[in-house]
């Protein structure tokens, strides 16, 4: 067997190989097994691992991959003479089932196998999945689902998820005409009808300590026949555990030298993650952003004086660099890869010995994940670092060690079924046959994330495929769906169906532009010769609008000064040596800290008998605060208020994540504004928020009792919440994701002229024109539900204001506390899309006056 | 679907007096005569009791779906509309001069929804309605009220769509669609504005769908030539920024 991620994932195949290994190829009858994984690389890394034993041990097996990269006539013959076992990721599965021949291909499939379920299920992805695994349990009454996943804090959701978690519709569609609804009636999954039992199973890895507390300590086993399946209750597929071997030897990088207060660069520990580097055979070093990852690679290789093989990954780098990196990992030819999460999942290239991973980890799962890149034997300790980058971070490395240790989890909680995806996916299914609501009704509530969809959110769903909804009832060809006088719904034409499979898919990214290297004409200042340099990469739209001509930032590991937008290209020169980047881009982490991690930090600030077990630097610095300030409990919220500089400050500490921070921040400058305090911005990080204003809070505090409880109060999320997100750039850039995935705008597609201003332009009008007319549209509706736990992450800053009531602890103070230095530092780094743009244009008007006046 | 029609008369004036306390109002002396820069991007002559407003574009979205079937909402006209409307509430104008390129192509009032006819039929009432001919809408348009004009004198002001090159003291143009950027810190901000060097002034586009050219272009230089104070919009109030404060793109 191969040495390195061959266990669990090629287990999950040997049902399927003993089962095809008994049967004649004459007597399979279309597809046998399917391979789901959230990656490409990952579909075609296992079937290479695949492909060794089953042509070792001669079985007459057929295994291929479909995927994005997979050539048309390919397609064409899978469909037409399909393989045994064909590996796949959940769009071409969407695709798969909305395949006109769909359910002659899929009607004997026998297995599915759905690997790294964890990270699927978190993300809508895991809800176009759900779908799919839906239509594929209708199709083929019986089959088996295979669900592979790490460890999770609650495996029962993953084994419902496996699940029909209701009694599915026979597998053709009815002929009958329209049904009056009864809504769903009460049928519990033992009233099922004549459909066969069905089998699952979850294979769960689980952390390496005996009381992680999983039911079942048995080896790896094969499916259980029905009878002793459901184990764990109705509609729950069986759990089968398997033990992890040695305790991941994991530490936290100290360093001699005091940490800063605030920032994410970790500069100070280049040198020793240089040793560290210089003594194992390959390292992976993960970063939490790109902007990370450039200043790591950068640094790391002005200590490199051994001119060892360290290499930079990730998503933003052009794609034939990244395979070349990739490459030569697998051959065994790099010592080091700086990389963000783009190499967070399971794939195994090269023999990786340590991980290293800086900055804060931000969750306890994560960083387990991380952790398990290196050195993927069972029987030998994963060995890892964590690098503290500022002495907050050193609280949560601390505190993400204890979790490790106690093998605690803090994977996130299962999904509602998002409404946009559901949207996409019905029109899908229109496009693979002729479909009965009521029927296509019962098949989406089997599935786990639907089962609580209504009748009448589902009618609102059809509706909206069938005419956009009262927004573009105005134009026809938005009627995607046309429901004919048998009842049943079709998709309109052969275009309609052509552009659902252009648009397929729940990743939308953001608009890029190509970043090209060009030469400058010296003589000449602002002259370039464009188009003559390669691309370098591409960097995200927004933040090229920032960038003015003579601006110098850092891309693909050098200083590039960038010279103008053309067309959807940013031409950029080399910087001169020795140039400093001069954008201070955004070098935060682009994960909030979860809500565990961050109650372990609390509870590690509340207890100073805990504090030996810090470095010193962040004993000295807590004891500093509880003598100027004070150090909250575990629940409460410490609020300080202080002047500074013309200034009066007021700072918070929730430690609830940035993204609920940031929500924090617009509404508590809303309600300052009420109050006449003037507010003129605010700052926030993972642990904290700072807002300044021009009046004195701090007697306002003292004037009027109740002031600060509410200010706090949980109201905020009413009105002061609807106000803000009406003109909220990330409510928009939400809504235009909801706007993409349910196929009411189209994709950019290579090759396309820029047309993505255009898009924002009326995705915008759209977003304020159905705020005001129809506040109830399904587009609007899913985009409030993503900004709950999305960007907003307002359900988080609802529990905290609900745990805070009457636990607000303020200290009215004569200068800033070293608490509130930590958030201070964030003013001026943190970039927040489209708000105070106003105080932006303040600015610069207040120097049109100062040049007037003096 | 009923058309949803004006926006509700007592929700606007609230809006106007929260505007009012918030937002002083921007104003500058243009050849002599006094002119109010409204937030919405209309020009208030108060001595006249003329409200202007300029590129309306009415119908640009239906123009975009007819011709290339690129999707646009057919929102923008009521968009438009219902701006308009409130900038009419705010200033109660005894004329109102749409400063040319007030439809997106010449097929536009034929287009236009019932509903929106409707709108602006009411917003003429009692009041004189000056269509001033642009580039986009030179011929003379049917069945939309108002009389029409290829240019309009008021006092020392002269209102034209295109800016004239050279120096036209008292001149009121629009046609550029100017944008002023700001760059500041690693963020832009980049809005519609007013242009002016206390002699002419160049209007920002008032329609909901239209593009800006960014007031550092060279088609600015000769209207300009000694230089310029743009008035940006902002989400609460004008902002006046000098040239050399703002930012190409």
């Amino acid at each position: 067997m191969a040495p390195t991620g061959a266990g669990k994932t090629l287990a999950g195949f040997l049902p399927s190989l003993v089962a095809l290994s008994g049967t004649k190829a004459s007597q399979r009858k279309g597809l046998h097994t399917l391979y789901v994984s959230p990656l490409k690389a990952l579909a075609v890394d296992i079937a290479r691992n695949l492909e060794a034993p089953v042509t070792e041990m001669g079985l007459p097996v057929r295994v291929e991959t479909r995927t994005g990269d997979t050539p048309a006539h390919k397609r064409t013959r899978q469909i037409a003479r399909p393989p045994d076992i064909l590996l796949t990721t959940p769009e071409q599965l969407a695709l798969l089932i909305a395949h006109r021949e769909a359910s002659d291909l899929l009607a004997n499939l026998r297995c599915v196998i759905l690997d790294e379920l964890h990270a699927l299920v978190t993300s809508k992805r895991g809800d176009l999945l759900s779908l799919a695994l839906a239509r594929l349990h209708r199709l083929s009454p019986g089959l088996t689902a295979i669900g592979l996943s790490a460890t999770v804090r609650e495996p029962d959701e993953l084994r419902r998820y496996l699940m029909p978690q209701a009694p599915l519709p026979p597998p053709s569609a009815g002929k009958g005409g329209p049904r009056v609804s009864e809504g769903r009636s009460g049928q519990s999954p033992a009233e099922r009808g004549p459909t066969a039992p069905t089998e699952a199973a979850a294979f769960v890895k689980t952390a390496p300590v005996p009381e992680a507390g999983l039911p079942s300590p048995d080896p790896l086993r094969a499916p259980p026949s029905p009878a002793e399946g459901g184990g764990g209750g109705a509609g729950m597929a069986d759990l089968v555990v398997v033990k992890g071997g040695a305790a991941p030897d994991l530490r936290m990088l100290e360093s001699n030298r005091p940490l800063p207060l605030a920032g994410h660069t970790a500069h100070q520990s280049m040198p020793a993650i240089y040793e560290l580097i210089r003594q194992h055979r390959t390292v992976l070093v993960f970063v939490n952003t790109r902007l990370q990852a450039e200043y790591t690679f950068q640094e790391l290789w002005r200590l490199n004086d051994d001119v060892l093989p360290i290499a930079l990954h990730h998503g933003s780098l052009d794609a034939q660099q990244r395979r070349r990196v990739e490459a030569a990992m697998a051959a065994g030819q790099l010592r080091a890869i700086v990389c963000t999460a783009t190499l967070d999942l399971g794939i195994d290239w090269g023999d990786v010995d340590l991980v290293v991973n800086i900055g804060a980890p931000k969750g306890a799962s994560r960083i387990m994940q991380r952790i398990g890149r290196a050195n993927h034997r069972m029987d030998e300790p994963s060995k890892a670092y964590l690098v503290p980058a500022n002495r907050f971070e050193i609280l949560e490395c601390r505190a993400a060690l204890d979790a490790v240790e106690a093998a605690a989890q803090d994977t996130p909680d299962a999904r509602t079924g998002a409404l946009d995806v559901l949207a996409q996916h019905v029109l899908g299914m229109a496009c693979a046959d002729a479909f009965d609501p009521l029927q296509l009704y019962e098949e989406i509530v089997s599935a786990a994330p639907y089962t609580g969809l209504t009748w009448e959110d589902f009618e609102a769903v059809v509706d909206y495929v069938a005419t956009g909804g009262y927004a573009l009832r105005a134009y026809e060809r938005f009627a995607k769906i046309l429901r004919g006088p048998d009842g049943l719904w079709r998709v309109r034409d052969a275009r309609t169906a052509q552009q659902y499979r252009m648009n397929i898919g729940t990743i939308v990214e953001s608009a890029k532009v190509k970043v090209r290297l060009v030469r400058s004409v010296r003589a000449k200042p602002g002259t370039i010769l464009p188009k003559t340099g390669r691309v370098l990469g591409e960097i995200e739209e927004d933040f090229a609008e920032t960038l003015t001509v003579g601006d110098t930032f850092l891309f693909s590991g050098e200083v590039l000064r960038f010279e103008g937008l053309m067309e959807d290209e940013a031409m950029v020169t080399r910087a001169g040596p020795g140039t400093d980047p001069a954008i201070p881009s955004y070098a935060g982490s682009k994960f909030p800290l979860s809500t565990f991690l961050a109650a372990r930090v609390r509870a590690l600030i509340a207890d100073p008998f805990e504090w030996d077990r810090l470095p010193k630097q962040v004993a000295d610095y807590l004891v500093q605060q509880r003598s100027r300030s004070v150090l909250p409990g575990p629940r409460d919220l410490l609020v300080e208020t202080y002047p500074r500089a013309k200034r009066y400050y007021l700072s918070a500490f929730p430690f609830e994540g940035r993204l609920a921070h940031q929500t924090l921040g617009m509404l508590l400058t809303r309600r300052l504004e009420r109050a006449s305090l003037r507010p003129l911005g605010f700052a926030a990080n993972d642990y904290g928020l700072a807002v300044w204003m021009t009046r004195d809070i701090s007697e306002a505090i003292a004037r009027e009792p109740g002031f600060l409880a509410e200010l706090f109060a949980q109201d905020m999320l009413g009105d002061d919440l609807e106000a803000w997100l009406a003109e909220s750039a990330m409510m928009k850039r939400t809504f235009r994701q909801c706007a993409v995935i349910a196929g009411l705008i189209e994709r950019r597609h290579p090759g396309q002229k820029k047309t993505g201003r255009q898009v924002t332009i009326s995705t915008d009008l759209v977003y304020d024109v159905l705020r005001k007319h129809q506040p109830d549209h399904l587009l609007l509706r899913a985009a409030r539900q993503d900004a709950a736990t999305g960007l907003l992450d307002v359900r988080r800053l609802g529990m905290m204001l609900e745990r805070i009531q009457g636990r607000i602890i303020h200290r009215a103070l004569d200068r800033v506390s070293p608490l509130s230095v930590s958030v201070m530092l964030e003013i001026g780094r943190e970039k927040v899309y489209g708000e105070g743009a106003d105080e932006i244009l303040a600015e610069a008007e207040a120097q049109l006056l100062e040049e007037a006046l003096g | 679907m009923a058309h949803p029609g004006p926006p509700d008369e007592d929700a606007i004036l609230a809006l106007g007096q929260r505007l009012e306390k918030t937002q002083k109002p921007a104003g500058l002396t243009l050849a002599g005569e006094d002119a109010v820069l409204d937030l919405s991007g209309a020009l208030w002559l108060p001595a006249h009791r003329t409200l202007v407003v300029s590129d309306l574009h009415l119908e640009k979205g239906s123009a975009y779906a007819a011709r290339s079937g690129q999707f646009l909402p057919p929102y923008d006209t009521r968009e438009t509309l219902a701006n308009l409307h409130e900038a009419v509430l705010r200033h109660d104008p005894a004329r109102v001069v749409a400063l040319g390129d007030s439809f997106h192509d010449a097929r536009g009032p034929e287009r236009m929804e019932p509903g929106d006819r409707a709108m602006v039929a009411a917003l003429q009432e009692g009041r004189d309605w000056v269509w001033i001919a642009g580039n986009h809408d030179a011929a003379v348009q049917e069945g939309v009220g108002g009389r029409y004009a290829d240019t309009l004198t008021l006092g020392a002001l002269t209102l034209r769509h295109e800016p004239v090159p050279g120096a036209a003291p008292g001149e009121v143009a629009g046609h550029l669609h100017p944008c002023g950027k700001v760059a500041m810190r690693g963020r832009a901000v980049r809005r519609r504005c007013f242009v002016s060097d206390g002699a002419r002034l160049v209007m920002p586009a008032f329609g909901a769908f239209t593009g800006g050219l960014n007031v550092r272009d060279k088609a600015f230089d000769p209207l300009f030539p000694e230089g310029f104070t743009a008035h940006l919009l902002g989400d609460g109030r004008v902002f006046a920024i000098g040239r050399q404060m703002l930012a190409r793109d």
